[in-house]
């Protein structure tokens, strides 16, 4: 892995310490954008979804829950469709520029999960979840994270897929098919939102967890006193 | 590396990240507005580069029609506008060689087209219903309207009002639609004339028809256009 590592020096003590150049730029502003448009998607979409809060027939109509107004952007139907469809080119664009970035520039390799992370995941969870020993670490993502992220991009494209269903249905009627129609389109979209608020929240506690060196590489790119061996 | 040029070094990583700031511009109220217009327009423009004239909505079964009874009416004030069927009339004006008013009768002397198809309204449910009526493209062409115009608007007995790009107007499968289900429309499905446009969302397919206008420039866009909705809602 062709990470870019320096040693720094303290001016006032001498004391040696390791930093990693770990998040490219565009990684790192698509990131920032990336969240803010899914915070206002997911928001909107949620008062989209108030204007019909079910999954069966409009009669008779079973509510599946009253979704709070207040945990819900736009203020009402109209509004949070002008949100919604603001917003989606924004997802879809930094989608898009990452992926893009990603593979071109190779960096996909310290993050993509692949058959041979599979091993890995096991005692990763034990560690997680069971109090198990902490593998060691040899690069920058760890085999659960690399799962991780790359199901964030897999649901990032079936949310812009069920969506596209759910938004053209007629133009795009091959990929409403695909998912059971229409109906059940809006039913996917809506379970992918859930899926991807999953991974958010799984997220900002590892963030949490990780602490102030980690959060801060991902605004400067460079991560001070990595976990693993930087070449 | 020195520890100050380290600091100096992250410093103009973060700073190069300034412009995600930009963002906040949508909590700047005086900018939310032309903001988010400029978001719907440009969902529009692309809603209208997708539509493809011959590309027809799916049809279904009988056995997948939603029952008529669980056919839901939505009304924006009411679903009876007391419509007067025997003074009836259809007023056409506006891009066309034949302005005038239409009767029921001169309407449903055109070809007759029955369809199965699903409609969907902006609140999130779909149902499938069957619609019979004429085509409006072989209206617009029994009333000689200008090839080169590009928009159809509707008024209403409620005073709801539409309009419809002429792409979409001229839609093989886009009806004036008279039936349900076999049987002349009931007054809350919008009797004596409704339109029927499989491609378009639910708003758009105005109920009471009394008046039909043929223009180059959008006049009036639509009754929840003008609330905030998108002007062009192609499906």
């Amino acid at each position: 892995m062709a990470t870019r590592a320096v040693v720094i020096e303290d001016a006032k003590t001498g004391e040696l310490r390791q930093a990693v150049y770990e998040h490219p730029f565009l990684v790192r502003f698509c990131h920032w954008v990336n969240a803010v448009a899914l915070f206002v998607l997911v928001g909107s979409g949620l008062q989209i979804f108030r204007a019909f809060p079910s999954f069966g027939a409009k009669i008779p109509q079973k509510d599946l829950i009253d979704w709070p107004k207040w945990l819900a952007i736009g203020g009402w139907l109209g509004g949070a469709l002008q949100w919604h469809l603001t917003f989606m080119w924004i997802y879809i664009a930094t989608g898009l520029v990452y992926v893009g970035y990603q593979i071109f520039s190779g960096n996909y390799k310290q993050v993509l999960f692949v058959p041979r992370d599979v091993p890995d995941v096991w005692p990763m969870v034990r560690h997680y979840f069971f109090f198990g020993p902490k593998p060691p670490a040899r690069e920058a993502y760890n085999s659960l994270q690399k799962h991780a992220y790359t199901s964030a991009i897999v649901l990032g494209a079936l949310s812009v897929l069920t969506g596209l269903a759910i938004w053209k249905p007629v133009q795009f009627s091959w990929l409403a098919w695909m998912m059971g129609g229409f109906h059940w389109a809006r039913l996917w979209h809506f379970l992918i939102m859930w899926a991807t608020l999953a991974f958010v929240f799984g997220h900002l506690a590892m963030v949490v967890l990780h602490g102030w060196d980690n959060f801060v590489s991902m605004l400067t790119g460079w991560k001070k006193n990595p976990e693993y061996p930087a070449e | 590396m020195d520890g100050r040029k380290f600091k100096s070094l992250t410093r103009r990583e973060l700073l190069k990240l300034t412009p995600v700031i930009a963002l906040g511009a949508f909590a700047i109220p005086r900018l939310q507005m032309p903001l988010l217009k400029a978001g719907l327009d440009f969902s529009d423009w692309a809603s209208a580069r997708l539509f493809r004239s011959e590309h027809l909505t799916p049809t279904f079964a009988d056995s997948d029609l939603t029952p008529f009874d669980k056919f839901p009416i939505n009304d924006y004030d009411v679903n009876d506008p007391q419509v007067d069927f025997d003074r009836w009339t259809l007023t056409v004006s506006g891009a066309v060689q034949k302005p005038g008013d239409y009767t029921l009768a001169q309407i449903q002397a055109l070809p007759k087209f029955m369809q199965n198809t699903r409609h969907v309204c902006v609140e999130g449910w779909d149902v499938i219903g069957n619609f019979g009526g004429a085509k409006l493209a072989d209206f617009l062409s029994a009333i000689g309207a200008d090839p080169t115009a590009k928009f159809v608007t509707v008024a209403c007995a409620d005073d709801y009002y539409e309009s419809i790009d002429m792409a979409t107007a001229r839609h093989p499968q886009s009806l004036l639609c008279y039936e349900m289900y076999g049987r002349p429309l009931t007054r809350e499905h919008g009797a004596p004339l409704r339109l029927s446009i499989p491609t378009k969302i639910g708003y758009k397919q105005a109920k009471y028809l009394t008046d039909l206008k043929v223009t180059h420039v959008l006049e009036k866009v639509g009754y929840w256009e003008d609330q905030g909705y998108s002007e062009f809602y192609g499906l």
